[in-house]
């Protein structure tokens, strides 16, 4: 009987809280099962019937009693509703910065991408001690991101994005499920996630093959899918669009993230900029998860330098115009931790200024 | 100082007395019968049928789950098998069960009425069981339905190759069946008691129902109109539930759980409300707060209305849905518990006496609290998002739903078997059974729990294999809990040709059904009773009890 | 105790049958209000997300005929109204022909309707079936002179025919009920003390009623001129 688990490895920082709160709702259930239990062998016992003609008086109703057990389970239960929803609402508050892996998943497999570009099926290779934003998108049918060790859990619903943070703490090699039923090869989707230290991942970075950069694909497919006949010209500009906020038709602003971005070329005419005419087409259904995910980073990657009314959220400055697009030699690593790939060629400014942004 | 007007029927002499069973032998006069016991008959004989196939998938299941790998069936068929198993458990079994058995075999009579408020419409009940039964089974034959119970969109609409419309057009036709029960319970309620049974003289088995059957009227027609529109994605494909045609799939979740939350309370408040029967006849005590019970069973129908997305914690909802369904969880635990502790309660000094019936009731109690106390887990946020779809939901709702509402089922059976056939069955086996089922039981479940805390997702027919422990014990427990379901089938039947006759009240219960015959007669009584005390007054049976008639 | 023949085995008397029987009307339309509330809360839904395409939905369905519709099912449940008011005094004729009033104005709404729905399909309006974004009155267009329909208004034009078809289904049942009790009411069936299926099929009318009175404004009025 050698390895038979009985817990789950504690591998993130969120792993010993919910194994607290468990051990916890443990005891009180096991109290109680206890006392239920100890109370109905002992009355069967002290109370067994005597003689067939045995039958007891009529016992007066005592109200404090079930008071009493109606208040005391219900504040316990109370202790643990604000337990358990303190850790979920940090759980779902993502952290300000970390290193950001987009995943797709699909029948019936896991597509991994790494923001350099490196992509990994079925499998996650990631720093510990590292905040961990993981953007998640369905392909097809609804599924579930779930790594025990990590006590981490999210539904990947097709059409929209969801973002889901964790942080390792522990390295070693853990299970990957998908665990939300999604068809024939459900039980197939399994997955190994990879946590090592820092340097071992830079390592594995540095001799991992990058595919093709996902901004740089998300280009070709800007130019191929017509984008660029509108957007420039009588379509908004597109420059520095990530992260700021956008002012729509009717009276709202939004900020222009990943689901913005996406609903923006799958749903247009929900939310249409302020001035400008609800005449963008749908491609929903028309390209698939991966080509999106390329052409939001290409949209990610677009700065421009541009006069920003107060209140907005300032991109990073954009290398000249005309400079070479660069990338990090295998081996070379910035210092900071990077969300997208360094800047393209910004794309250059309309004739007319934009007129989004009040 | 009578206890009740009704006239005493001495038991049957040797000449044979006309009974609901003996007055006609046709076959059209039980395939058109308006009488509610005979009904109640028909309805045993087909969930018994359905519990067979049910159970069937589930030892196919937990064969395949012995080995880490496909063994027996490939995974395209284990997943018809789970989804098989889950539709004719819920639909076909679990939601019947004690309603459509014991509630129209027992309400006419607990109230003191000949029949309930619509006859025919009850026959019409049983007929659109039938039929919704033939078209899943039907599609089960050719070929199975491979999308879960939950008929999760876009799968079930978009993308499975199955019979989902044939299936669907069965479950909504069963829904109606079900309506029309919850229907019918109802208006009996309130308009067929006889004269003096207040409402807070009634059984508490009555008030069981009439919560499930609230629920079971206004959560059902929400179900049909879902699967409708899940039957009409799939052929016209227009874009409800598929986001990439513009849906939503987690419009369906909503619109779903709607119902199926409530519905899993229609799965336990009848089981809730035999209990309350068994715990007071076999401790010949009253309840220990009557009126707690009565309206714990009315707070957990309204409050099972509200609780829905919890099912939800990691779909996609925003975290203060979370909040707010996860405290109104925690709210709809409690007057379970309440009822849990009247039970435990009224045992305290009575006169208790372990027949098979109270084996059942005791073993209930227990597997529920832990069955119960394991949804509060589910319910509490933090830890929902670990053990969400894992193997910890299958041992809690199973511990529910067969430690739980099967156990209560098996109880009632037995416990009014007599009143039903006029027969007693071989006690010995029957405790026999009741044990073996409560030990195959809890080795089945119990090791589910560990399996779900250390990560094995729900619907796996391959897993890894350190997880083959845990699955091998339970695999092994569900091998000696088909074998105590196998017993009760065999004795039972035996008993009939077999069994002593039973008398009137075999068991010295109050109730008025204990008041006529066993079996009944066709009208149920020969004069309407006329109430005048509280119900389950086992005091009253002792001389030196008896001090001032206590009016209620 | 004989009872009259028209109180069942199981009931004592008729005031337990009438209870009885009205309780069970309204806790049927209770099931239809849960039934047909799945339909309104989804297109509630979904409204607020495609609102463009659910007003131009609005906007190319048949406003007059619509509100013609209103009016005569309107009208129906006044004679209805009425003929459960002569069953109450006896008049059996009077029953009888107010009732066929009902059915009548029932079956002109019906008329309407499946005029209307013909129109739709012409308009090639009729998702899973012959749904266009392009009217058919525009294909021969060159497309910058066509104005396309939106892609999201296939889901309006989905909701509105089922909605409006289960809605009908509903009246023809209605329909099926009143024909029975015009030919039970000549039969001298109901009497002052016996009219309770008069009095409940009147309920049932009147919710269908009810329910159309809600889809109409959301269905044809939520449009811009």
């Amino acid at each position: 009987m050698t390895g038979v688990p009985f817990f789950p490895p504690e591998a993130s920082t969120f792993a010993p809280q919910v194994d607290a709160l468990f051990f916890f709702e443990l005891c009180v259930a096991a109290f109680f099962t206890f006392l239920i239990f100890t109370c109905i062998v002992y009355f069967c016992i002290r109370y067994r019937r005597r003689s067939d003609d045995e039958f007891p008086p009529k016992m007066p109703s005592h109200y404090g009693l079930e008071a009493a057990w109606t208040v005391v389970p219900f504040l316990l239960m109370l202790v643990m509703y604000f337990w358990g929803a303190q850790l979920y609402v940090d759980m779902k508050r993502p952290a300000e910065r970390g290193l950001e892996i987009h995943v797709i998943g699909k029948q019936w497999m896991w597509k991994i991408e790494h923001p350099e570009g490196v992509r990994e099926i079925d499998e996650m290779h990631v720093p510990v001690g590292v905040p961990i934003k993981l953007v998640l998108a369905s392909q097809d049918v609804i599924h579930d991101f779930f790594i025990p060790a990590f006590r981490m859990k999210q539904d990947l619903v097709p059409g929209g994005y969801v973002t889901e943070w964790f942080q390792a703490t522990q390295t070693g090699t853990y299970y990957l499920f998908c665990s939300q039923y999604c068809g024939a090869g459900h039980s197939s989707m399994v997955g190994k996630i990879y946590v090592m230290s820092e340097p071992d991942y830079q390592a594995w970075l540095a001799g991992a093959v990058p595919a093709e950069n996902p901004a740089a694909a998300g280009k070709q497919l800007f130019t191929s899918l017509g984008c660029d006949q509108c957007h420039g010209q009588r379509a908004p500009n597109l420059a520095g669009l990530y992260g700021s906020k956008v002012s729509l038709q009717d009276g709202s602003t939004i900020i222009a993230d990943e689901q913005y971005l996406r609903d923006s070329i799958t749903n247009p005419s929900s939310q249409i900029v302020a001035a400008y005419p609800a005449v963008m087409p749908s491609y929903l259904g028309q390209i698939s998860e991966e080509q999106l995910y390329e052409l939001i980073q290409f949209i990610k990657s677009l700065t421009a330098v541009r006069n920003l009314p107060a209140g907005e959220v300032s991109q990073p400055p954009a290398p000249a115009l005309g400079a070479p697009a660069t990338r990090p030699a295998p081996g070379e690593q910035p210092g900071s931790v990077p969300n997208f790939p360094p800047a393209e060629t910004p794309y250059p400014p309309p004739p007319s200024p934009p007129t989004e942004g009040r | 100082m009578n206890m009740t007007t009704a006239a005493y029927i001495p038991a049957p002499t040797r000449r044979k007395q006309l009974n609901f069973l003996n007055h006609d032998y046709r076959i059209r006069s039980w395939l058109l019968t308006k009488d509610h016991k005979r009904i109640a008959l028909l309805y045993m004989v087909s969930i018994t049928f359905f519990f067979a196939i049910g159970g069937a998938a589930a030892t196919l299941i937990r064969l395949e789950l012995v080995y880490p790998t496909n063994w027996i069936v490939k995974s395209e068929t284990y997943n018809k098998l789970f989804t098989m198993h889950g539709v004719i458990m819920v639909w076909f079994f679990l939601i019947p069960s004690i309603p459509a058995v014991l509630g129209n075999f027992l309400m006419p009579l607990m109230l003191g009425a000949r029949d309930v408020a619509f006859p025919k419409l009850n026959l019409t009940s049983w007929y659109l069981f039938i039929i919704g039964g033939a078209f899943t089974l039907f599609a089960l034959l050719w070929g199975g339905v491979d999308t879960g119970w939950t008929f999760y969109t876009p799968l079930s609409s978009s993308f499975s190759n199955t019979h989902v419309v044939l299936v669907v057009i069965g479950i909504f036709i069963v829904g109606f069946s079900t309506i029309l029960t919850g229907l019918n319970f109802i208006v009996t309620t309130h308009t067929m008691r006889c004269p003096g049974m207040t409402w807070f003289r009634m059984p508490l088995f009555v008030w069981g129902m009439y919560a499930t059957s609230v629920i079971q009227v206004l959560a059902t027609p929400v179900l049909a109109m879902t699967l409708a529109l899940v039957g009409i994605e799939r052929i016209w494909r227009i874009g409800i539930f598929d986001p990439a045609i513009g849906g939503d799939p987690l419009l369906f979740q909503h619109l779903f759980w709607f119902y199926s939350h409530p519905a899993v309370y229609i799965m336990i408040l009848p089981g809730m409300a035999v209990e309350s029967e068994l715990i007071t006849c076999f401790s010949r005590k009253e309840p220990f707060g009557y009126v707690f019970i009565a309206f714990s069973s009315v707070a957990i129908a309204i409050l099972g209305f509200l609780v829905w997305a919890h099912h939800m914690f990691v779909a996609g909802i925003s975290v203060y849905s979370g909040l707010v369904f996860s405290m109104l969880s925690m709210v709809v635990a409690v007057p379970s518990a309440i009822k849990v502790f009247n039970w435990t309660a009224t045992l305290y000094r009575g006169s208790i006496s372990l027949e098979t019936p109270m084996l059942y009731a005791l073993g209930f109690i227990g597997l529920f609290t832990i069955g119960g106390l394991t949804g509060v887990m589910l319910a509490t946020l933090g830890l929902d998002v670990h053990v969400h779809d894992t193997y910890f939901v299958i041992a809690h709702f199973h511990y529910i739903m067969v430690g739980g509402m099967v156990m209560a089922y098996l109880g009632g059976v037995h416990f009014w078997w007599p009143k039903i056939t006029g027969k007693m069955y071989d006690e010995w086996w029957g405790r026999l059974s009741a044990i073996i089922i409560f030990i195959g039981f809890n080795l089945t479940f119990f090791p589910q729990f560990i399996l779900g805390y250390i990560g094995m997702p729900r619907r796996y027919p391959v897993y890894p294999p350190e997880f083959q422990f845990w699955n091998d014990l339970s695999s092994a427990g569900a091998s000696i809990l088909a074998i105590g379901y196998a017993l009760p089938l065999i004795y039972l039947l035996l008993s009939l040709r077999y069994g002593k006759d039973a008398g009137n009240n075999p068991h010295r219960a109050t109730g008025l059904e204990w008041t006529t015959t066993s079996p009944p007669p066709e009208h149920n009584f020969h004069t309407i009773p006329v109430i005048t005390h509280e119900p389950y007054a086992y005091y009253l049976q002792l001389k030196e009890n008896r001090e001032e008639e206590p009016s209620v | 105790m004989s009872k009259p023949a028209y109180v069942e085995q199981q009931y004592e008397d008729i005031g337990q049958q009438t209870h009885s029987a009205t309780l069970g009307m309204w806790l049927f339309l209770a099931t239809e209000v849960l039934f047909f509330g799945v339909l309104f809360v989804s297109y509630t839904v979904y409204r607020t997300r495609w609102p463009d395409a659910f007003r131009q939905g609005s906007e190319d369905l048949e406003l007059w005929i619509g509100g013609i519709n209103t009016a005569v099912l309107l009208t129906s449940s006044l004679f209805m109204a009425l003929a459960v008011r002569d069953a109450k005094r006896g008049h059996n004729g009077g029953v009888a022909a107010y009732l066929g009033l009902t059915i009548l104005f029932g079956v002109i709404f019906l008329g309407f309707k499946a005029t209307e729905y013909t129109l739709e399909a012409h308009e090639h309006l009729v998702p899973g079936i012959n749904f266009s974004t392009i009217p058919p009155d525009e294909t021969s267009k060159p497309p910058s002179q066509q104005h396309p329909r939106p892609e999201q208004e296939r889901l309006f034009m989905l909701f509105y025919f089922i909605m409006t078809a289960f809605h009908a289904t509903h009246m023809l049942v209605g329909i099926g009920v009143m024909i029975v009790l015009i030919i039970l009411t000549r039969r001298g069936h109901f009497s002052p003390a016996y009219h309770n299926p008069v009095e409940i099929a009147g309920l049932y009318w009147h919710f269908v009623d009810i329910v159309w009175v809600f889809l109409y404004p959301i269905l044809y009025l939520l449009r811009q001129g």
